[in-house]
Order: C-alpha cells, then structure tokens, then sequence
C-alpha cells in the first residue's frame, strides 16, 4: 500500500497532500463548472444559428469544434451542451443525496419497522436496472427538464440511502449518541449534529461517484432519444443527432463524446486521489 | 451449522420474490401513466366516440388498476403475455425469437469476456504496482467513466472507418456461414465485452488483492512457495467467492449494456423491440420486456449474494 502511494508525486497544502493527478482531475471539473455557468456570455454564435454551408465541417478558423449536421457552430453547442449535462446531473444528484442521507439516517436512528419498511422498499428500487427505468418513466410521462431531474433522483435516492445507513448504523452504536439519547434529544438533532458530521466526508465522495452514474445515465437516456428534446441538446443528445457523421469522424461526433469523458474520468479521478482520511469509509 | 447457511439462502430467496412483487407492480404502474388514451390511438383519428368507449369497454380499460394489475398477473402465470396493441400479435410470439437473438448476444459475450477479465483482474492484482497492472487500472477506470454508446462509436470508428474489417451495422438474417456470423456478432459482442470487462477487472482484482493481504498468504511466502504457488494454491481457492459474486455482478451490466448497444448496431433483440415499442406506446408489450430484462437483473444480483453466502467459510 504504501509502496504504490510513495511513487506518485504528492504535494502538500492546507494539511493535506493531493497528487498531482488530483490536481489536474479538479481543474477539468472546474473548468466545465465555469463552462456551464458561463456558456450563454461566451459562444461564438446562438446555438440555432446555420452558419456553415456544409454539414459535418471539419475543424477550422472561426468555427474552432467545426459544424454540426446542419452546419451548426458546435463550439456553441458543446458550450451550451455543458450547461444541460452538469445542470441537470447536479440538481438530480443533490436531490438523490439529500433525500436518501437523509432518510438512511432517520432509518437508522429510528429502526424497527421504519427501518425494515424503507430498505426493503429501496432495496426493490434498486433492484430495476436503472436504464429500464428512465426508458419507462421517460417514456410514460414524456421528457422535460423537471421530468429528467426527478427521474434520475428517484433512481439514484436507493444506492445513497443503502450508502448513508451502513455508515449511520455504525455511527449510531457509539457511546456519544447514547448519551444524546439519554438527554432526551430529539431525531432532528440526532442526524443533524451527531450523526452527519461524522459521516460527511464519505458522502461526499459517494456524492461525487453517484454525481458520474447520473451523467452517464442522463447521456444515454439522451442517446436514446429519451433525453432533452431539441433544439435543447445536452452532450448525450449531441452524439445522437451527429452520430451520422460517424464514417467520417467528423469532430461533431466526437468531440461532445470527449467532453462526457473527460467530465466523468476526472470526477472518478478526483475521487480515486483525495486524501485517505476524507475518503475512507470509516473515518 | 450447515442449517444456517440454508436459512440465510432462503432468506435471500424470500427477499428476491418480494422484490420482484414490488418490482411486478412498479413496472406496471409506470405504463400505466403513459400519456394518451390507449383507445383512441389505436383506433385512429377517425374514431367515434361510442367506437373508443366501446374499445375501452372490451380492454377492460375502465376497469380499476389493481384489478387490471391482478389480471395481468394472473395472465403472466398463465403464460399468457398479452397482446400486441400495434399489430394484433401475441406478445409472446413477438418476444420468442427477439430474446433468442439477445440471449445469443448475451452469452458469446459471456463466454468471451469472463475468461479475459478474470486473467486480466488476477494478474493485475498478482503484479501490483507494475506498469502492467496501472495500465490495466486506468483503462478498465477509463471504460467505465465512459457511456457504453461512446465505446461503440470508438469500436466502430476504430475497425469499421479506420481498418474497414467489420460492418457497422449487424443484421441476424443474413448469417450463410461462419464468417458472416462473424461479422454479424463482432461489433456488438466487442463494445459489451468492453463494458462488462471493465466492471469485472476492477472487481476481481480488488478481490485478489484483498486476499493476498491475509497473514495466512504471508505465511505461504514466509514458508518459501513460490509467487505463482502462493497465488493459485493459497488466495485463489479463497477468493473464489468474492470472484464469482463479482461475476454475477458485472454479467448484471449487460441488462444496461444490450439497451444501448441493440439500438446503435440495430441488432434485433428484445432491448430493441422495447425501445420501439416506447415509440408506438405498445403497452403489453413494454410490460413484458420490463418484466423479462427484471427478471434477468434479478436473478443475477440474487446469484450474486447467495455465491457470496455460500463461499464464506465463517458461515458454513
């Protein structure tokens, strides 16, 4: 263990040590962040504007990413693209964490058949492949941006939950909890000021994990056509309507493809790099 | 003792057929809120009034839901799947030859990727640290960071466009003999195995790992066994367990997998019949693929914690 960890390089800053790898992995992330927030005040040209003569051009001064199948700018529409993905994945993630931390607390503070009724529940929700699942909500009550969201939290809630209440149960055994107890506190201040600060930092690496599973699933569920409908277009979506260029490689396939890729791969590589103590489970 | 090994199994069996209960009624609640009134889509635009109502009346569509569910269920244990709004055909007969053609998908790339990621996932453990063993880390992390359609368009862009040695698309029809069979299969049992392969390298090589750290593995090195002896005679034969639990597991992903991967090479298995029948709103139809692909995930995550029941020894 400490073999393989000495060989890559570290460096040290507010008492921690993070890899160079790390580094470069938040980087990435923030930059896409700055992207999102900041796409509609930097694009070159509106997103439905035509303002190429051919379809599928190649990359070239003015338009930087090339052209789209209808000769789109798709510098802009990766820009705006980034906004959807990362939008729509952060809402739904932070409803599937805060709901299901949440609940895998109270589960296992509470108990008895509070406890057993909840994950028997979610453990049946989990138990349907999570692509069947959008493909048949999506389905059923058509795609629109809420819609999206929701569907993807309620899909992701179980695996926070099952996460947050084997952390909580461990929490809960411990001698300081008993005393809250016996003080007579109440359950909100159990989870609030007892049992979270104690399990916040495996949270939010699993935040940050479930944050990966949820655009994944967004850009398949885009693929599929389930996803934003257009002339909305999340990277998912972008793939989709240009994979048409694909015997010709043109940029406007690959490059959204890229973007979902180095998002994902630098999350999971932030994750993989922090620091020991904020990673590990039983901290 | 044994009796406890058998309790826990059963235990698990029991908590597999109330999840698929909950499943059951999940699946069938969610169609039932697709939009549009079956009736009149399928009667068309030109319907009457007392036309529709008269449909309704005959598909029992006015019925309440749980009676429509119970019914359903009853129709299921029967055999019977329904029919087919879209084309008047039994479900079931839709569905035969549709399943055969993805459990064929499913099982070459069974046979294919368990045999490559178990070698990959255990020497990468038994070399850890080398450059092999990183390589082998960052591609499997690089796979699964990745959305599986995105490995199908770099497998097809890689040896469709580039070396032009397989078609991109595959159709079943056309097989006359091994070589296109070949040809067929290749695309899509290449871009699953990737997938699958991932999830498993990752899986069986944390598991060997973990193994490899017991004292009793140190004591074999200590002892003076050789490393291939101290991995094969000592750590294998115990990390047996968590292997195959992490086999099932990763087979799990090709319920995900296949979805996509039948939609993008148009491959005619039952994934791709149930992206289309979302299209055309075929409720019966869409109920019973969601039933067949839970099924599957089902069994195979149930497979999964009973091998994992059954291999640990502290419990036998």
């Amino acid at each position: 263990m400490t073999m393989a960890r000495a060989t890559t390089s570290r460096r040290s800053f507010l008492g921690h040590s993070y890899s160079l790898v790390g580094v470069v992995a938040a980087l990435v992330i923030l930059a896409w962040t700055l992207v999102a927030i900041l796409a509609p005040y930097v694009i070159p040209h509106s997103i439905g504007d035509i303002v190429d003569d051919d379809y599928f051009g190649p990359m070239r001064q003015g338009l930087w990413l090339g052209s789209d199948y209808l000769g789109r700018d798709m510098l802009s529409r990766v820009l705006m693209g980034a906004r959807y993905t990362v939008g729509i994945s952060l809402a739904a993630v932070s409803i599937a964490c805060f709901s299901g931390v949440v609940l895998g607390m109270i589960a296992a503070v509470t108990g008895g058949w509070l406890d057993t009724c909840l994950s028997r529940f979610l453990d049946a929700m989990n138990s349907i492949p999570s692509k069947l699942f959008g493909l048949v909500v999506v389905a059923a009550v058509g795609s629109s941006i809420p819609v999206l969201i929701l569907t993807l939290a309620v899909i992701y809630t179980p695996g926070a939950y099952r996460f947050a209440r084997a952390l909580a149960v461990n929490i809960n055994t411990m001698d300081f909890i008993t005393v809250a107890r016996v003080r007579g506190e109440s359950t909100a201040y159990l989870i609030g000021s007892e049992i979270l600060p104690n399990i916040i930092r495996p949270v939010l690496a699993d935040f940050g994990l479930r944050f990966v599973f949820i655009v994944l699933l967004l850009s398949g569920l885009s693929f599929l056509g389930l996803g934003l409908q257009p002339p909305l277009a999340d990277w998912g979506a972008l793939v989709r309507e240009n994979i048409g260029g694909l015997p010709f490689a043109a940029p406007a396939v690959i490059v959204p493809s890229l973007a979902i890729a180095s998002l994902t791969i630098s999350v999971n590589l932030l994750i993989d790099n922090l620091p020991q103590k904020i990673r590990d489970r039983d901290a | 003792m044994k009796s406890g090994v058998l309790n826990l199994v059963l235990k698990r069996l029991g908590i597999a057929a109330v999840t698929l209960l909950i499943v059951m009624f999940a699946v069938f609640f969610a169609t039932s809120m697709l939009p549009g009134d079956t009736a009149s889509i399928l009667l068309g635009q030109a319907a009457t009034p007392e036309a529709v109502a008269g449909l309704r009346e005959a598909m029992h569509l006015n019925d309440p839901a749980i009676l429509r569910f119970l019914r359903w269920l009853l129709g299921l244990l029967h055999g019977d799947l329904g029919t087919s709004y879209a084309n008047e055909m039994p479900v079931a007969t839709l569905i035969g030859g549709r399943l055969l053609n993805t459990m064929k998908l499913a099982g070459i790339t069974t046979l294919l990727s368990v045999p490559l990621a178990l070698t990959l996932g255990i020497t990468a453990a038994m070399l850890r640290g080398s450059v092999y063993d990183r390589t082998v880390t960052v591609l499997s992390i690089g796979v699964i960071s990745v959305p599986e359609f995105m490995v199908a368009t770099l497998a097809v862009l890689l040896f469709a466009v580039y070396l032009k040695w397989l078609p991109a698309l595959s159709s079943v029809n056309e097989a006359h003999s091994l070589t296109d069979l070949v040809r067929i299969y290749a695309m899509p049992v290449i871009t699953l195995t990737f997938v699958i392969s991932a999830q498993m390298i990752r899986m069986t090589r944390a598991a060997v790992i973990e193994t490899l750290s017991t004292p009793y593995v140190e004591m074999a090195l200590l002892k003076g066994a050789s490393r291939s002896r101290m991995v094969l005679r000592h750590a294998l034969p115990n990390a047996l367990g968590p292997i195959v639990n992490a086999v099932a597991l990763s087979l799990s992903y090709l319920v995900g997998g296949v979805i996509i991967v039948e939609t993008i090479f148009n491959y005619p298995g039952i994934a791709k019949l149930m992206v289309d029948a979302v299209a055309t709103r075929d409720l019966p139809l869409i109920q019973s693929c969601a039933m067949i692909f839970c099924l599957g995930y089902l069994f195979l995550i149930t497979a999964a914690d009973i091998v994992a029941i059954m291999s640990n020894p502290r419990l036998r």
